[in-house]
């Protein structure tokens, strides 16, 4: 009996495992299983050793069998219990199992600023002709720890994430790869220095611009968590991973409209899990990761040791590729990746220097770049036609030809043009003068004294501003009515009456100074020159890409009721005379939420700013966050926007970003929290997650102005906070004051 | 300082406060749904961020705004013969009374019939050695003390200066203040008691926090 106890006993985990990963579903296989495994414990202790090898060989059988049966059963909610599983394979088994040695060097087990994210020196050993080669590697990742308390589910914290940030710099500095292994369910969302969504976005701002490669593999990939160490070259996840952009239950939770914590039926989560479409073989559809590590039934376990020679063999494989298509020539490049991706090839008897030229690096960073700005490319809803993409597509030609004679020429030579300009011309007036003399002469034509004379003889006027009014006002200021100010107990403020407020006072309290939040037209309308506003591809519009059930009624609602065709709006503007490019999150549009149209919309303002060398504000007037019903389609505008934005500040731009009302969640922890200029209007929120979250996922009580954004300028995460009067004001000292270098209009 | 028993029999006839809910300021009155009798609850949370219970709503200019309880206690009163007409600023609403409890009224016990004596200024404070000593070994209420008497070491940003005791003489009842935090300004750093009435303090002290019977 004693042999076969060990055996019995996996079987017992092995079934616990799928009254785990199946509740309350499947029960009639789960009880056939639980009754053999019963039968069989209680014959082995009477029968013959022949027969108990016979019975155990038949129950493991029909265990195997059932776990194929019901392999093939998976649902998504299923993949996701599966990934959260304390028995699921975690990052010290595959340092264990893949790397052929290592060393711990963000911390030891707890003894680190935070055991979520675990960094470590590794290499792995090849041979070639005979010779052994050590090809060191920096690993990092999130660490579960088989459900280790003080490993928090490996949801890093904003310090965790800075030390992935700076031994991703080290990496950079040795010129040694990185493997990123992602096994978060999403950030801990904590304000605290260097805060969340500040960090996630300085993270892949960093990864936008890495020289090493980058190769992530996701296991369980949730959100902006999972974005602070995935923007790779390569992208592979585990077949029973999932990668989205919330968790089902947090979009049950929004989609139940459940508050305060109250829990959604099993089905509903079950339905979103579906709806989010979050799986490896989704995912891989969309085009958001590379390639799908096949994982063992029902998901790898520590003791699945075949499958880390798998994941061995796919981030050798994927490592080479990425390295041999950034090195050497063309065509040379091309031939090597086709031998590469010969699946029969042992790599570990073939090895490829891993280190790049400089030139290589370069091209490496080029290629990520246009990985992420295509992604999710196809599901952009332009309504544009042919002929006005043409259109574009030859303005674009011409603006890039233009900034080049002009800024790259000229302005380089303006001095030699200038100096051979003022000769000419002064040349010009003297044979001018000089032929014109005898005429003067004959016509007796005296100069006239600069200036009109009863100008200078008589007294001037007191000049009356006639500008006491906004060149646009809200229309809650035709309302007759009064308003009272949320701080009216606390600062005993008075009730102001509804035309003042909204109309001279720009919605701001005329006692304590609470801003009121206003539509997103007010700074569009006032901040900028009179009729200076040209709008850009308006013809891009929100849709539903993963055709989430009850989304295109919502969409068309957004719409019908904003009068706008996505959340995002980009247009051209003159600031005092100053050309610059504006793109605008409308809060009122779904929230301000960030789909493929609104990411779209910001690249190619990006892009725009980037052609034609002008300054690129973004006037956030409040965001949600990621919109949950496009999934990846959403979350994948964070490393996309944020490439776009390195892009655009690398090639000499002022990119500088201003806060309004609320703004929460991906985008705030992405391509705007990344901005090196972030301002915020006074009584706006800026955080990672609302006060709700917070509760729901850490259990702590936050104050109410915990994400007020004098907290977020403490915290060092916005520059400044302005008064909405003088936001123009600002901008253009700002304008003066910030920026890259191609500013070329000081 | 009062006679402590004194103090407890007036709390013993009236264990309660009222406090009347007024309008804040003009305006048309419209009650909640709410009735004489009910318990409300005031601000409540960590940082007071919960609001009260909605007692009426109070429209001026077409800005209607809400009347919330203040306290926790029962909806006494409520002139709901107001509903729909126009109050002037401070009309009464209605009456909530708070039943004090057990640590309101031990409060105010030792409030009324103790004397405390407050921090002048945030900083760290010790007892003087010979005080120190005393208390740490025989416990603060042997300890007696009179106006003018060196008793506490200010200590503040290295910078450590005596500070003499001014009230009436008694004995420490108890000290609020602990050697290794700071203490903001105008917080109490001991309670005197004269020391007649110590055992008659003590007494009524225990009492009420064993036997006094909160209203709610």
């Amino acid at each position: 009996m004693m042999e076969w106890e060990k055996q019995l006993h996996q079987l017992a985990d092995r079934l616990c495992y799928l009254k785990d990963i199946f509740p309350g579903k499947h029960e009639e296989d789960i009880a056939l299983l639980e009754t053999r495994l019963n039968d069989t414990r209680r014959k082995l202790e009477t029968c013959s050793a022949e027969e108990a090898q016979a019975e155990m060989t038949s129950l493991e059988d029909l265990f195997f069998f059932m776990e194929c049966k019901l392999e093939d059963k998976l649902t998504p909610m299923d993949k996701v219990r599966i990934v959260r599983h304390p028995h699921r394979i975690c990052l010290r088994d595959i340092l264990e199992n893949v790397y052929d040695n290592y060393t711990e060097i963000g911390g030891q087990g707890e003894h680190t600023n935070d055991p979520a994210m675990v960094i470590a020196r590794a290499y792995i050993t090849r041979k070639r002709h005979g010779k052994v080669y050590h090809q060191p590697v920096l690993v990092m990742g999130h660490e579960k720890g088989h459900g280790e308390e003080f490993r928090n589910g490996g949801s890093a914290k904003p310090w965790g994430n800075a030390k992935a940030k700076h031994y991703m710099g080290v990496a950079e500095t040795e010129g040694i790869p990185i493997h990123a292994y992602v096994f978060t369910p999403g950030g801990y969302p904590l304000e605290d220095y260097p805060g969340a969504a500040q960090q996630i976005a300085r993270n892949i701002y960093e990864m936008a611009g890495l020289t090493v490669p980058l190769i992530a593999v996701f296991s369980e990939g949730g959100s902006g968590g999972a974005e602070a160490i995935s923007l790779a070259d390569k992208r592979l996840m585990f077949s029973h991973g999932y990668y989205s952009v919330i968790s089902p239950e947090g979009a049950a939770a929004i989609e139940g409209h459940l508050r305060g914590g109250a829990r959604a039926s099993a089905d509903l989560v079950e339905r979103c899990a579906r709806d989010l479409h979050l799986t490896a073989e989704d995912n891989l559809k969309f085009g958001y990761i590379d390639k799908i590590i096949q994982e063992p039934v029902l998901g790898a376990r520590p003791y699945h040791y075949e499958f880390f020679r798998t994941i061995r063999q796919e981030v050798i494989r994927a490592t080479d590729e990425v390295v041999l298509s950034a090195r050497g020539l063309a065509p040379l490049r091309a031939a090597t990746l086709r031998r590469f991706r010969d699946r029969e090839l042992n790599l570990d008897e073939f090895s490829v220097r891993w280190d790049l030229s400089r030139k290589a690096r370069q091209r490496l960073v080029e290629m990520r770049q246009n990985k992420f700005i295509k992604a999710s490319h196809r599901e952009c809803q332009n309504r544009r036609s042919i002929m006005g993409r043409l259109g574009d597509a030859w303005s674009e030609q011409w603006w890039e030809i233009y900034n080049r004679l002009i800024y790259d020429f000229y302005h380089r030579n303006r001095r030699t043009f200038s100096n051979l300009l003022e000769e000419i011309g002064s040349e010009w007036e003297m044979l001018k003068l000089r032929a014109m003399k005898p005429w003067n002469r004959l016509h007796g034509k005296t100069e006239e004294p600069a200036g009109n004379t009863e100008e200078l003889t008589t007294l001037s006027e007191w000049e009356e501003d006639n500008h006491s009014g906004w060149a646009w006002v809200s229309p809650k200021a035709r309302e007759d009515r009064a308003v009272s100010c949320p701080y009216s107990a606390q600062r005993g403020c008075m009730d102001m009456w509804a035309p003042d407020l909204y109309n001279e006072f720009a919605g701001v309290c005329s006692s304590c100074g609470h801003h009121f939040p206003m539509e997103y037209q007010w700074i569009m309308n006032n901040c900028f020159d009179a009729n200076s506003l040209y709008e850009f591809n308006t013809e891009v519009e929100a849709g539903n890409p993963l055709h989430f059930p009850g989304f295109d009624e919502k969409i068309a609602e957004a719409k019908r009721k904003t009068g706008l065709k996505s959340g995002c709006i980009t247009f051209e503007a003159r600031l005092d005379g100053v050309q610059v490019v504006v793109a605008i999150l409308v809060g009122s549009f779904r929230g301000g939420s960030v789909g493929v149209a609104e990411g779209s919309k910001f690249v190619a303002a990006a892009d725009r700013a980037r052609r034609k060398r002008y300054p690129f504000i973004v006037y956030c007037h409040g965001t949600a966050g990621i919109r949950i019903q496009e999934g990846t389609h959403g979350v994948i505008q964070m490393p996309r926007c944020t490439v776009a934005v390195r892009r655009y500040i690398e090639s000499g731009g002022l990119y500088l970003v201003l806060y309004d009302t609320k703004s929460y969640g991906g985008p705030v922890a992405s391509f705007l929290g990344c901005a090196f200029y972030q301002f915020a209007i006074r009584s706006s929120d800026i955080g990672f997650a609302g006060p709700g979250v917070i509760k729901n996922t850490t259990g702590i009580d936050i104050p109410p102005d915990h994400h007020n954004c004098y907290k977020a300028l403490s915290r060092g995460h916005i520059q400044g906070v302005w008064d909405r009067r003088d936001v123009r004001a600002n901008l253009r000292q700002a304008l003066e004051t910030m920026g890259g270098r191609n500013l070329y209009y000081r | 300082m009062r006679d402590i028993a004194e103090v407890m029999e007036e709390l013993k006839a009236a264990p309660y406060t009222e406090r009347e809910v007024c309008a804040p300021h003009t305006g048309v009155i419209r009650f909640a749904d709410v009735k004489e009798g009910d318990r409300v609850s005031g601000f409540t949370g960590t940082w007071k961020e919960i609001p009260g219970t909605h007692i009426a709503t109070i429209t001026r200019e077409k800005n209607p705004r809400k009347v919330l309880a203040s306290e926790r206690g029962v909806l006494q009163k409520l002139y709901r013969e107001l509903d729909g007409s126009f109050v002037e600023a401070g009309t009464p609403l209605g009456v909530i009374r708070h039943y004090l409890t057990r640590q309101e009224v031990v409060s105010k016990l030792l409030k009324e019939s103790l004397y405390a004596f407050c921090a002048p200024e945030r900083a760290k404070y010790y007892f003087v050695p010979d005080v120190d000593k005393k208390v740490k070994i025989l416990g603060c209420r042997t300890v007696s003390i009179h106006d003018g008497m060196e008793l506490f070491i200010v200590s503040r940003m290295k910078r450590e200066v005596p500070l003499c005791y001014s009230g009436p003489a008694g004995i420490i009842y108890d000290v609020y203040f602990d050697q290794t935090k700071n203490v903001d300004s105008g917080s109490p750093l001991i309670v005197v008691c004269p020391p007649e009435q110590q055992s008659a303090v003590e007494d009524v002290v225990a009492r009420v926090q064993s036997e006094w019977n909160e209203g709610e």
